[in-house]
């Protein structure tokens, strides 16, 4: 049949033409749908940039928690020997350092002070082994495992502090995914109701063409394609106002932050990213705001 | 043509507006609907162009069972149907030609073919000295002509009409029956529900009458009174 050959640029043209019109004929809902969809992103935006860069913090603190073993300060070298075997040989360990006792000393002094020399004629301290696991989240049983083997002295690890630091990422990201949800909703009712108004203001229109024989879909796509317009228009400053800031922000303060464990995400392609999901969200907002009246108030 | 089948239709709120109806319309026939308010006639005509389905029994139009239509082939249907209201539901906005030229917009008629029919229909229907006017720039009579004007211009094989002269004075009707007679000379079938006891019985054509869900007189050359 006729209807189902390819959409022509000439019909497209037409629907293009009628959605932007209908922008124009609703300027006050078409604003205020904008700004709704302008301040949910602009939230969503600063969210997500928060978001992305504590999860590279906790990333970067994640691979930074290794287990310290301290060994008996009796053990004599051939036990040192063996317990860094055994530790070695532990499941999960990535990596082991062996620091000696005389090496452990220095490191005291330099941060403690000359004073610990007197130490250096009969040091009290045992060998090191600074342990790495291969699952930062297997450190705790890892840890427990280095602690039953003989020569052991002391086994420590970041403990409950790395727990701590998910748990306040974990919670905050559930409030802001939360918040923005309820945005989210709102953008997409004002979208809706915007659209509805237009297909009322519409009504004899549709009514004719659905007598006349347009299809279904030519009936709703100048709908869709409004909410794709106010997704679009609610994203342009949102997208701006983040990339600004955020290139902004990032030549500032990389510089101070060069030795830092806290590093800002670089802003290629992290903005670009950024504005992507920006621009997805704000035409999946208007689609999805424009789908729902158009089921609902236009039976087709 | 048009068949109908054991026709029967419930409304959602209790109302039976057709209670077993068995009619046959043929290619090139001219039919009156009449029958008193509130008595079906609406339903009767608002099923051919399934602008309501039946619950039960078949409606034939051209060979399509629109019983078992599916809505997704609804719009090819009505490519098929031209359809006349009293109210001429013109879109105040357009002018003449554009109002008729919608109706070939929408179903992604290329502009020539456009351009073409809509200047005949326009023709056909005495609207060519009018083609830029607007709808509230014309008398009722002509807004209706621009109508009967659209629901032709795709050449339908049915036109249904349903009180088309209902919102005009006695002379401008007349002036419209003609152009309905002159569509049904060329051989499209015609079905009008019509309250106009004077058109009924002087341009003399089948008369349906619908009273209770049901058609209570089906004559030929018949006449209005269905009081009697």
């Amino acid at each position: 049949m006729k209807g189902y050959t390819v959409m022509k640029a000439r019909t497209m043209g037409r629907h293009l033409r009628e959605s932007l019109k209908s922008l124009g004929r609703n300027s006050w809902m078409t604003f205020a749908s904008v700004s709704a969809v302008t301040v949910t992103l602009l939230l969503v935006g600063v969210f997500i940039v928060i978001m992305m860069n504590l999860n590279q913090l906790a990333d970067n603190l994640e691979n930074d928690v290794e287990i310290k073993v301290i060994t008996e300060p009796a053990a004599d070298a051939e036990a040192i020997k063996i317990l860094e075997k055994q530790v070695r040989e532990t499941p999960g360990v990535s990596e082991v350092i062996h620091a000696t006792k005389d090496e452990e000393l220095d490191k005291m002094i330099k941060s403690f002070g000359d004073e610990l020399n007197l130490y250096k004629q009969s040091n009290p301290l045992g060998d090191a082994f600074y342990v790495k696991a291969k699952d930062p989240h297997q450190t705790a049983e890892i840890a427990k495992e280095i602690g039953t083997y003989d020569n052991t002295d002391q086994v420590v690890y970041g403990e409950g502090k790395i727990e701590k630091l998910f748990n306040v990422l974990k919670m905050s990201r559930n409030i802001g995914m939360g918040l923005i949800l309820a945005l989210l909703f709102t953008a997409m009712f004002l979208i809706s109701n915007t659209i509805r108004l237009t297909i009322v203001a519409r009504g004899r229109e549709i009514e004719i063409m659905k007598l006349v024989g347009a299809t279904n879909s030519f009936v709703r796509i100048p709908f869709i394609l409004e909410g794709v317009w106010l997704g679009v228009l609610g994203s342009i400053i949102p997208m701006a106002v983040i990339s600004i800031s955020y290139y902004e922000l990032y030549s500032q303060w990389e510089p101070r932050l060069q030795n830092e464990l806290f590093q800002l995400l670089s802003t290629t392609p992290f903005i670009l990213q950024v504005n992507g999901l920006l621009l997805f969200m704000g035409v999946f907002i208007g689609v999805w705001g424009s789908f729902m009246s158009v089921r609902k108030f236009l039976r087709v | 043509m048009i068949v109908m089948k054991d026709v029967y239709k419930k409304y959602p709120n209790g109302v039976v507006a057709a209670n077993g109806i068995n009619v046959e319309i043929g290619r090139g026939e001219f039919v009156y609907v009449v029958g008193p308010s509130g008595a079906g006639k609406s339903t009767f005509i608002k099923m051919m162009y399934r602008e309501e389905a039946p619950t039960k029994g078949d409606i034939f139009i051209n060979g399509i069972n629109l019983a078992t239509l599916r809505n997704k082939r609804v719009p090819y249907l009505r490519r098929q149907i031209g359809v006349v209201f009293q109210d001429f539901k013109l879109l105040p906005k357009l002018n003449v030609y554009e109002n008729v030229a919608f109706a070939l917009e929408v179903i992604e008629e290329s502009p020539k073919q456009i351009r073409k029919k809509v200047n005949d229909v326009l023709a056909l229907v005495g609207l060519t000295q009018k083609a830029r006017m607007f709808p509230n720039e014309l008398s009722g009579g002509e807004q209706q002509r621009v109508s009967i004007a659209r629901s032709i211009v795709n050449v339908p094989k049915v036109v249904i009409a349903d009180e088309p002269t209902g919102n005009l004075d006695p002379e401008t009707s007349w002036e419209i029956m003609k152009i309905f007679e002159q569509i049904n000379a060329r051989g499209t079938t015609i079905v009008m529900a019509t309250h106009n006891k004077e058109i009924v019985n002087t341009i003399r054509h089948r008369v349906i009458v619908v009273d209770g869900g049901m058609i209570t007189r089906d004559e030929y050359e018949g006449v209005y009174g269905y009081e009697s």
